[in-house]
């Protein structure tokens, strides 16, 4: 497609950038069809086509964010679905960015709006602030009709989607390394993660458990924390920057310490942001190297397990499972066989999602920001999922996981937990009802070597 | 119907009175003159020449000032018919609507209304007859052709949010379905019993069925199972006056004219189309295509004309020189092979034994030609490989390049000789071509590649594109195959057509559409009677 910069523009390296990325782009319109909310509303202003048009004119004018752009740029949910259908190959995930930073420095938010936002990105990061607002949560839900005919539809989104009762923290809460005992065979670096923590700490328990069974240090590094996503997907670079700076620092740390074979992910949504902290820190000459480095070593936990062999499993079950493919993991991080090739080999029952391609609404904040468009896509996500009559939801990501429990009474964990329940572990929370349905595989009485000698 | 006798007169009498053209080489002259009287920059509506000279200028009609002027009230008359959330007014919001995807020429829309239902679309279209407003209408907006382009003193009606499916009825075999649902969606509707929707453009996952019948679109499997105009049953139109008519039905003939296969094609320029039964087929038990690789385009396009000489009717025949496959094989990882010059994707479709017996006929006849790749599919998932790499051969091109994608047709038995001519054309204007298209109906697709952002290229380009059509028409063959006319072949529409010809197709145009509201400024050259715009008015 054409563009229209000058070469002073394309001086600023950020206008370079959106040039390259915009010259690919033919406006052939095959995103459109693919795209979570376009095949929602309609509406080529809310596709990745029109929103490519309307960032490119607002870039070639120079000018300030208007409200228009703001609006149809704030509905992307960055799922990235257009970008593994787009046979250009637009880089639209750096492009939407970019114009995310443009209009957190020159558009015009309301108040409230910006307040949101900051509550937001000061309270979810923090693992403790936000475990205290979930606590408070159900103080404010009596207030929940007030709050929605006031307008304060995001606040009311985000009462509605807290949940009611909070697990405990989780067993190996903090930094530290957890060791297995016997054959040591890599050490890995797990990315602990924010609000996941406090919603489902599960999910980091099972993945040391899975790991550490096969022989597999895990180390939570010490000064690492939330990995920026949320507060890049709203623009506000300096803040994702300043915690993408630190992790890198934190982990570079660690391979500094002894050799790390993977840094391992089990929040998909941050696997892509980490995943990208090379090119989010390409400018930065004291990062670049070193998040470049970080960036190749990220993997999500099932892609680093599918490398290894985790044998028999110790539970079967004929359980079916539908498979929620995270739009961060397939389409973000293109991971798409790996989680379903794990599920079937520990003896489920996979089933994969009509229309797997499209969104669940979850998308980070974006169920609290755009409460409608995250509802109509969660109903149509629960009545996909639905049509295969599963026993259990399976997710890679904590976001999906929340958005779609808020939608369905089946019973979803993350991929990570039905695996290590299969392989020993305990009956993940909310799958007690189904543990009937899970026999304990017979182990042989004698070791086979025993056998082969008599 | 009164009005429509009357524009028919009128045109006729214009006719008369400037004579017949010497087919296109005066005509030519005329756009050149009038090309320097354009003003040399209007930042709402450019194309890609604005203010250049050369003979296949592309102009679009100067804008009704009158109607520009009234804008705002338009709009609040629009509003106040279908609502707000269904008005596009806000100029970042019409931004994104002035173009499709020949993004060389653009023009910023009045307003855009994106209706949810049939009866929208009457109360908008029976507003704009009676307040003589211009419309366009628009499906997703995939036009090669500019037949979505927006004019300035028109509003863009789009049909992308009416996508639902009414009625399946697999025993007759049909889908009655709003018209904004994309081509790939209605096949994706009753895939599960086995059936699809059988034209399948390549745009096929975004394009919309209503821009299908508005261009008679094709597509690689219209080999043996024919173009839209073959599988469309009925449609629901709107005409311009807000009227709503049915025409056809749920089976193959209806009675009295023929007008369902003049409304097919009709590029949006008879009436807007929300709704349509279409035919649905069976699917056969198993499809594969193979691959047939060729030391030269030459041999490849012999090899076509063999096949098809022998009887046998593949699903389809798909033609890729060198540089598409070094693009699509970088996309799609097909497994097309790097070291060939050219590329045949062959499928064909049966019972296991029936193609197993067609692919070893096609490889017996291929193999006089030389070919130096010959690979059959190994199973459904490259077989998939095989096809998204093709059906994604446009947009992937956007890799490499810019590109001006053509749409000529021509007897299969020219074929050698056309690909040789269109690298010649191409090589004298200093460009790279690449060639993807359905050889199996001799319906090409070179992609003149440019750099967009270079106006002396974008110009050259744009001469060549003429000049491989013109071509076409010369060995037999016409200037669409499936794209449609829209903004960018109406100059060359005199090189096919002669004035009785193009009087006859203004005449029906008027029946339907007496003031020549819908879709202005497309499919007839602007000098014919009066551009088509609005003479009758």
């Amino acid at each position: 497609m054409q563009t229209n910069f000058t070469p002073e523009q394309l001086a600023d390296p950020r206008i370079a950038e959106a040039d390259r990325i915009l010259r690919r782009c033919v406006h052939c319109g095959l995103c459109t069809a693919v795209c979570s909310t376009y095949v929602v509303v309609g509406d080529e202003r809310d596709s990745p086509r029109g929103r490519i048009y309307l960032i490119k004119d607002m870039f070639e004018r120079g000018r300030d964010a208007t409200r228009e752009v703001q609006h149809h740029v704030d509905r992307c949910l960055s799922c990235l679905s257009c970008m593994t259908t787009c046979p250009g190959g637009v880089d639209y995930m750096h492009l939407v960015d970019h114009a995310r930073v443009h209009i957190a420095e020159t558009g015009q938010r309301g108040l409230k709006d910006r307040l949101m936002r900051r509550l937001l990105a000061a309270v979810v990061p923090d693992p403790k602030r936000f475990r205290l607002a979930l606590k408070a949560a159900p103080l404010g839900r009596p207030f929940l009709p007030i709050m929605r005919r006031l307008g304060l539809k995001e606040l009311a989104a985000m009462l509605e989607i807290a949940p009611s009762t909070l697990p405990p923290p989780s067993r190996f809460e903090g930094p530290g390394t957890a060791v297995p005992q016997g054959e040591r065979r890599a050490r890995v670096i797990m990315l602990a993660g924010c609000a996941q923590q406090v919603l489902r700490p599960e999910i980091n328990d099972a993945t040391i458990r899975l790991l550490a069974r096969r022989g597999v240090d895990v180390v939570v590094a010490n000064g690492a924390g939330c990995c920026g996503a949320l507060t890049h997907h709203m623009g506000e670079e300096e803040q994702a920057l300043t915690a993408a700076r630190r992790n890198v620092d934190a982990w570079t740390r660690e391979i500094e310490r002894a050799p790390v074979d993977a840094i391992v992910i089990n929040a998909s949504g941050c696997g892509t942001t980490v995943k990208d902290y090379g090119y989010m820190l390409r400018l930065d000459p004291a990062y670049a190297e070193k998040a470049k480095v970080v960036s190749a070593l990220t993997k999500d936990v099932t892609e680093f397990v599918a490398g290894y062999d985790l044998g028999p499993p110790k539970r079967w079950s004929s359980l079916r499972v539908a498979y929620h493919s995270a739009c961060s993991l397939q389409h973000g991080q293109r991971v798409t066989d790996e989680p379903k090739a794990l599920l079937l080999a520990a003896g489920y029952t996979v089933l994969d999602v009509p229309e797997g391609h499209i969104c669940c609404g979850s998308a980070g904040t974006y169920n609290i920001m755009q409460p409608e468009l995250a509802r109509e896509l969660r109903d149509r996500k629960v009545k996909n999922i639905k049509s295969r009559k599963p026993d259990v939801i399976a997710a890679g990501n904590i976001g999906c996981i929340m958005q779609i429990a808020s939608g369905t009474d089946t019973p979803i964990a993350h991929s990570i937990e039905l695996l290590d329940w299969a392989y020993g572990g305990p009956v993940p929370r909310g799958l007690e009802a189904l543990e009937a349905f899970v026999s304990d595989v017979p182990q042989p009485k004698r070791d086979f070597k025993a056998y082969i000698s008599s | 119907m009164g009005r429509a006798i009357e524009a028919g007169h009128d045109f006729v009498q214009r006719q008369s009175r400037s004579s017949l053209y010497d087919r296109g080489r005066q005509n030519r002259h005329k756009n050149e003159t009038r090309m320097q009287q354009k003003p040399p920059d209007q930042r709402a509506c450019k194309s890609r020449r604005r203010g250049s000279e050369t003979m296949s200028h592309i102009e679009l009609p100067a804008p009704d000032s009158a109607i520009v002027a009234r804008r705002e009230a338009i709009v609040a008359d629009l509003v106040a018919l279908v609502g707000a959330g269904t008005v596009v007014a806000d100029e970042d919001g019409r931004r994104a609507f002035e173009t499709d995807a020949l993004t060389a020429y653009r023009c910023m829309p009045l307003a855009v209304v994106l209706p949810r239902t049939t009866d929208e679309v009457s109360r908008v279209l029976r507003y704009c007859y009676e307040n003589n407003v211009r419309v366009v209408p628009r499906g997703a907006g995939t036009s090669l052709c500019g037949g979505a382009l927006p004019a300035e003193d028109a509003i863009v009606i789009g049909v992308s949010k009416m996508n639902r499916v009414i009625e399946i009825d697999y025993e007759a075999r049909f889908a009655r379905v709003e018209a904004g649902i994309t081509n790939l969606a209605i096949s994706a509707a009753v895939s599960e019993r086995g059936y699809f929707y059988a034209p399948d453009p390549s745009s096929q996952l975004a394009c919309t069925l209503a821009g299908n019948i508005a261009m008679n679109s094709g597509g690689a499997h219209c080999l043996k199972y024919g173009v839209t105009t073959n599988n469309i049953l009925g449609v629901r139109m709107v005409l311009i006056t807000g009227e709503v008519v049915d025409i056809g039905g749920a089976h193959l003939d209806a009675d009295g004219y023929d007008l369902l296969g003049l409304v097919v094609g009709s590029e949006g320029q008879f009436g807007i189309v929300t709704e349509a039964t279409v035919r649905i087929i069976r699917a056969a038990e198993g499809a594969r295509p193979m691959l047939i690789g060729f030391g030269s385009s030459e041999q490849a396009g012999r090899c076509v004309s063999a096949i098809i000489a022998s009887g046998i009717i593949p699903v389809a025949i798909e033609f890729m020189d060198k540089p598409a496959i070094d693009v699509c094989e970088s996309f799609a990882h097909a497994g097309y092979p790097l070291d060939v010059e050219a590329l045949l994707i062959v499928e064909v479709e049966g019972s296991e034994a029936e193609i197993e017996g067609f692919l070893a006929q096609i490889r017996d006849i291929a193999a006089p030609f030389g070919p130096t790749h010959v690979m059959i599919s190994n199973g459904p998932i490259q077989s998939a490989k095989i096809w998204k790499g093709r059906k994604s051969a446009f947009g992937a091109i956007g890799r490499i390049s810019d590109y001006y994608c053509m749409d000529g047709t021509i007897p299969l038995s020219r074929l050698p000789q056309v690909l040789t001519s269109i690298s010649a054309i191409c090589a004298r204007h200093g460009l790279k071509v690449a060639n993807i298209f359905h050889a199996g109906d001799g319906n090409l697709h070179p992609l003149i590649l440019y750099n967009a952002n270079d106006p002396a290229e974008s110009e050259r380009a744009e001469i060549a594109g003429a000049e491989i059509l013109t071509l076409c028409v010369e060995v037999g063959g016409c200037l669409t195959g499936e794209h449609g006319v829209g903004i960018e072949k109406r100059d060359l529409m005199r090189v096919q057509f002669s004035d009785v010809d193009l009087a006859l197709q203004m005449r029906i145009k008027a029946a339907f559409d007496p003031a020549w509201l819908l879709n202005p400024g497309k499919v007839f050259p602007l000098d014919a009677a009066g551009g088509g715009l609005g003479q009758a008015a």
